[in-house]
């Protein structure tokens, strides 16, 4: 299951961070996987040395039909990219949450990290979601079924 | 007139199954306000056979290439096209089928255009192509704009030698975009590359087309190696007849290279509708803009071809798209890829022979001063005492399409023409063109 | 024949040219080269290919019958029904390819004096009278060679008005959340942020959010009315009036104009500058994706700056005129996809006033007459009168372990190509159906049955309808595997298997 020693962003990134280092691994949840379905290409712009911003977008990942920004969940300087992810898009569908790790940084303020959900909040949040896209499918079902 | 099939049975039938008294009521939902009251200022409908004989007399008052002998090139070809081109181009199932989207039902529109591709890479001596562009000029704009983006740079090198309208295509497609363009000057008919490699720093791209505007063969290893001295990319325009005979732009180093397949069986149609082509090396694959063919299986594991890597596509990407491009030309690229079947390797360097030959017999017989010496492909430019088109108005009484006048783009080339011959310009076409120049440009 | 291909298995059924054939192998096109100098006495060897591109060697009945082969295995509309939604899938009629292949239009050199080509003047010309009177616009270019890149044109004519007018602070275009990719795509490509203006419930633009959204930076607001969802919009005048209160230009797309022949027109309810299909309302062939033709046409005030050249009438006489200061250039070389103008005038020709009144009448009772055979079956969002073409939702379907893919390849096993699907986004596993005037109550009927039979199936046999189609020369591809390990090219065997 997700890993609890994580945080979660909206937009389905997680980071997992070793304060004492200040360095932290980023990748996206088991839920942005399944939600993409057939990937096929991972592209990750930053190179190691240099730094990125929260909420900036930090690459894309590609399904055959959609495209998708992945984006920054906290800001810092690189010091690793997954290059072997890149090369292995599928690890993804097995292991989102550790081989499937894509950038990792060194950062200063622990106050972003603040901001992003627990595993427990992110469920909730997922819950959520799939409520509102049943009654979305519901509204139009209504209208005319007999 | 019209094509709508319904009887008045048709129509009560139909509409008793809405359930609305009237047509005119299923146009209620357009306010009374703002509805059209009178009906539109067009002529009068004309039947088929009324019709046949308007558009005969519309087509009357042009005098194109099927009646006078030309020998007028400067981007657009008149070259011999098989016959079965129009025959297989023209069948319904190619004519009248959309995008091959549903790639099941679309299998031949999906492997003609596989079949393209790889023609257009073994033209270019590049790694991809992708199904065609609107034209050779919107072709170019959108390799400068690959170039822009790969290289972050936002200025682009433009020999002056690149087709006039490309250039103008340019200039009105990047002026948008905050991208300089910086065109620069012709020596002796060639694109000078000894200053190019310190012009070419910070350059997004050098762009040079071969055989250049003036029909000139440009020196592209060159180019080449200048523009990747400067850390810029290599964009060659190219001809797709001169291939069958000339160096590739991938074996001299360029990184991408466009341009028009009119030449490959595709009417001259006053310009238009034609087909571009863009090749690449495989480094630029995923930022191809247009549409692109990839070979698959199918569940049986059955190889099969499909619309691929559609992502970079508009349709997906919307606003993040390097190019808004929707539509290809595979119509004409069909033309251009039966074309070249028919041909085969043999034909094709055959036809570009032919077009040597026969020019260089024209540059030999035609009076006046030939401007340059470099050599030359199937075009060249000549010197006259008089105004090209005073000489042109005189040809076309004599049944030829003279050149084209350099001087409308090139202020330098007072009184010069652009001869072009292909392979449909008989050595008796010549002799007779030749000898009506010596009357009238004398 | 060796129908075993790259990927390992036997083809759909048609080996590549490149797989048939044998070296040396061609039909007689050309005459011998000339005696005298030959290829390598007139050009260096520098300039010249150590080795031939590998084409095809194929005798002409081979060629023949390998695209005559290859055309069986495509759907066109001359073989089967083409619902496409937005596509304007309608006969494509042969006398328009017969105009167009006179010698008189399909030999003429685009720089020939413009003496030798007044009767294709003359066309160009009263096209874009035409189009002109058909949009409610005051001038036409017939220069962009496609809809994408007539919006790309429209788009630059209201950036240099802004410009010119001392305003070049708008930098924002609004598009509904409807639109059509190419939109938002045009946008970025003339430097212009996009807005994404919601729509309501009823499909209409979202007026609330329109205003929260238009401002100062509001260059334009471009819409495609009938919407991509088919139907009207509505309040069209006050959207036209709140978004010209603001200083900003309205664009439409005019994909849709099938709809609106004779009946209403753009520049009567506000619009600016529009383009037209001619390869969609117009009726010219789509080729397999193209040649198209995108004509744009716009009001007075935004005519200085069309792209050159322009077309002028001296008393009987035509030319072009380069003399517009302040045009934004050129569009594409020459003067356009000059064959589809003479196909889309044909057209018009043959039409009249009262015949295009009559295509935007069965091509609207055409789509409620099949609106109207799928209530029941499937969801429909938006239950009213539509225009020429309506969307319906594959919901309840899903429900049943099934997708809207699914329908739309169960399809093909009725001969039908099925409908646009996933688009417009904002619609749950969409399918867009566009009928056409010029299919027949027969054909609709039977395209109806077919949809009601696939509903059922998909509860009786929903595995069947999952694994469609059945019928097609090949069957579902694998997608993941061409966009992963892509191969676009054919490679020549290794030596070693030659």
């Amino acid at each position: 299951m997700r890993p609890e020693d994580a945080r979660y962003s909206e937009t389905h990134e997680w980071v997992r961070a070793n304060d004492k280092k200040k360095e932290a691994s980023i990748g996206i949840t088991d839920y942005a996987v399944k939600q993409l379905s057939d990937l096929v290409h991972l592209e990750l712009t930053p190179k190691v040395g240099d730094s990125i911003e929260p909420g900036a977008p930090f690459g894309e990942i590609e399904s055959v039909k959609t495209v998708a920004d992945l984006v920054a969940p906290i800001g810092g300087q690189v010091i690793a990219v997954n290059e072997d992810l890149v090369e292995n898009v599928d690890t993804l569908k097995t292991d989102a949450f550790d081989d499937g790790w894509m950038i990792k940084v060194k950062y200063s303020e622990s106050k972003d990290l603040d901001e992003l959900m627990t595993a427990k909040e992110y469920k909730e949040f997922l819950d959520s979601l799939e409520e509102e896209k049943e009654e979305e499918n519901e509204k139009v079902d209504d209208d005319d079924f007999m | 007139m019209g094509y709508v099939p319904h009887t008045e049975h048709d129509i009560r039938t139909m509409l008793s199954a809405i359930g609305i008294p009237s047509v005119d009521r299923l146009f209620d939902c357009i306010p009374e306000r703002i509805r059209l009251k009178r009906p539109l200022d067009l002529p009068p409908p004309l039947a088929e056979l009324e019709l046949r004989r308007h558009m005969a007399h519309l087509a009357a008052k042009n005098r194109s290439t099927a009646q006078l002998r030309s020998f007028l090139g400067a981007g657009a070809y008149d070259h011999f096209v098989p016959a079965i081109v129009d025959a297989l181009a023209s069948r319904g199932e190619f004519l009248t089928a959309y995008t091959p989207y549903q790639a099941e039902a679309s299998q031949g529109t999906l492997q003609h255009i596989f079949e393209f591709q790889t023609m257009m890479c073994e033209l270019t001596g590049l790694d991809v192509a992708n199904a065609s562009h609107y034209d050779g000029a919107t072709a170019l704009w959108e390799a400068a704009a690959m170039a822009i983006d790969h290289t972050g740079r936002r200025k682009i090198v433009v020999s002056q030698l690149l087709h006039p309208h490309y250039r103008a295509v340019l200039r009105s497609m990047l002026q948008h975009l905050d991208v300089q363009i910086l065109e620069i000057a012709h020596a002796q008919g060639l694109t000078p590359t000894s200053m190019l490699r310190d012009i070419c720093a910070g350059a997004a791209c050098v762009i040079v087309q071969n055989p250049n505007f003036f029909g000139i063969l440009e020196d592209l290893p060159a180019v080449a190696e200048a523009a990747h001295a400067g850390g810029a990319l290599a964009v060659a325009c190219v001809n797709p007849v001169a291939l069958g005979i000339l160096r590739s732009p991938g074996e001299c180093g360029f990184d991408l290279a466009c341009g028009e397949a009119q030449p490959l069986g595709i009417p001259l149609s006053f310009g238009g509708p034609w087909a571009g082509f863009l090749a690449a090396r495989k480094e630029f694959l995923r930022a191809m803009p247009g549409r692109i063919v990839g070979e698959t299986v199918d569940t049986d594991g059955r190889r099969a071809f499909v619309l691929t890597l559609q992502t970079r596509e508009q349709h997906i990407r919307r606003e993040k798209a390097s190019s808004n491009i929707c539509t290809n030309q595979a119509l004409m690229a069909l033309r251009a890829t039966v074309t070249l079947s028919a041909l085969g390797p043999g034909g094709l360097a055959r036809m570009a022979e032919l077009c040597v030959q026969r020019a260089h017999l024209l540059a030999e017989k035609v009076p006046g001063r030939p401007v340059y010496k470099a050599p030359f492909f199937h075009e060249f430019a000549v010197e006259f005492q008089k105004p090209v088109h005073e000489i042109n108005r005189r040809l076309i009484e004599k049944g030829f399409l003279g050149g084209y006048d350099l001087h409308r783009d090139y202020h330098d080339h007072r009184n010069t023409m652009l001869l072009c011959c292909t392979e449909k310009n008989s050595p008796e076409d010549i002799e007779a063109f030749a000898a009506a120049l010596r009357e009238v440009a004398r | 024949m060796s129908p075993v291909g790259q990927s390992g298995g036997p083809s759909n059924g048609v080996s590549l040219l490149f797989e048939k054939g044998s070296p040396g192998r061609s039909g007689a096109y050309l005459p011998a080269p000339d005696p005298g100098k030959g290829l390598r006495d007139l050009l260096p060897a520098a300039h010249l290919r150590p080795v031939p591109p590998r084409l095809p060697e194929v005798d002409e009945l081979g060629v023949v019958r390998h695209f005559t082969e290859l055309s069986r295995l495509n759907f066109s509309i001359d073989g089967n029904f083409y619902p496409l939604g937005s596509c304007t899938m309608k006969y494509n009629p042969r006398i328009n390819e017969e105009a167009a292949a006179l010698p008189g239009f399909a030999a003429l050199h685009p720089f020939q004096p413009e003496e030798e080509a007044q009767g294709s003047l003359e066309l160009m010309h009263l096209l874009e009278r035409h189009l002109a009177e058909i949009g409610g616009m005051d001038a036409t270019t017939l220069q962009p060679a496609a809809g994408a890149q007539g919006e790309l044109t429209g788009l630059m004519l209201i950036k240099a008005h802004h410009k010119d007018r001392g305003e070049p602070g708008r930098t924002e275009v609004l598009i509904p959340d409807s639109a059509h990719g190419t939109n938002p795509a045009s946008c970025t490509l003339c430097g212009y942020k996009t807005v994404t203006v919601k729509s309501t419930s009823d499909g209409g633009v979202d007026l609330d959010d329109l205003k929260r959204k238009l401002g100062a930076k509001t260059a334009a607001m471009m819409i495609t009315n009938p919407s991509t969802l088919g139907l009207f919009e509505e309040r069209i005048e006050e959207i036209a009036a709140i978004v010209h209160g603001a200083g900003a230009q309205m664009y439409m797309d005019g994909a849709n104009m099938n709809a609106l022949l004779g009946r209403a027109r753009p520049g009567d309810f506000g619009i600016d500058v529009m383009h037209f299909n001619l390869h969609k309302t117009f009726s010219t062939p789509h080729g397999g994706g193209g040649p198209g033709s995108g004509p744009v046409a716009c009001r007075k005030h935004l005519e200085p700056y069309l792209p050159v050249p322009r077309i002028v009438r001296d008393g009987e006489r035509f030319r072009f005129d380069s003399t517009h200061p302040k045009s934004i250039g050129r569009v594409k070389s020459f003067w356009g996809n000059h064959g589809m103008h003479v196909r889309a005038y044909a057209y018009i020709r043959h039409h009249g006033a009262e015949g295009l009144r009559q295509v935007s009448a069965g091509a609207v009772l055409n789509a409620n007459y099949l609106l109207a055979r799928m209530r029941g079956a499937y969801q429909i969002p938006y239950d009213r009168t539509c225009m020429h073409e309506f969307v319906l939702s594959g919901n309840r379907q899903k429900k049943q372990g099934l997708r809207t893919l699914d329908i739309a390849k169960r399809l093909l096993d009725f001969g039908f190509h099925p409908p646009t699907i996933y688009f417009p986004l904002i619609v749950p596993e969409c399918l867009m159906i566009e009928p056409t005037e010029t299919e027949n109550r027969e054909t609709l009927d039977a395209f109806a049955d077919a949809m009601l039979r696939i509903a059922e199936e998909c509860k009786s046999d929903p595995e069947k309808v999952h694994r469609a189609p059945h019928t097609m020369p090949v069957k579902r591809l694998d997608e993941v595997r061409a966009a992963k390990q892509p191969v676009l090219r054919w490679h020549p065997p290794p030596p070693a298997e030659r």
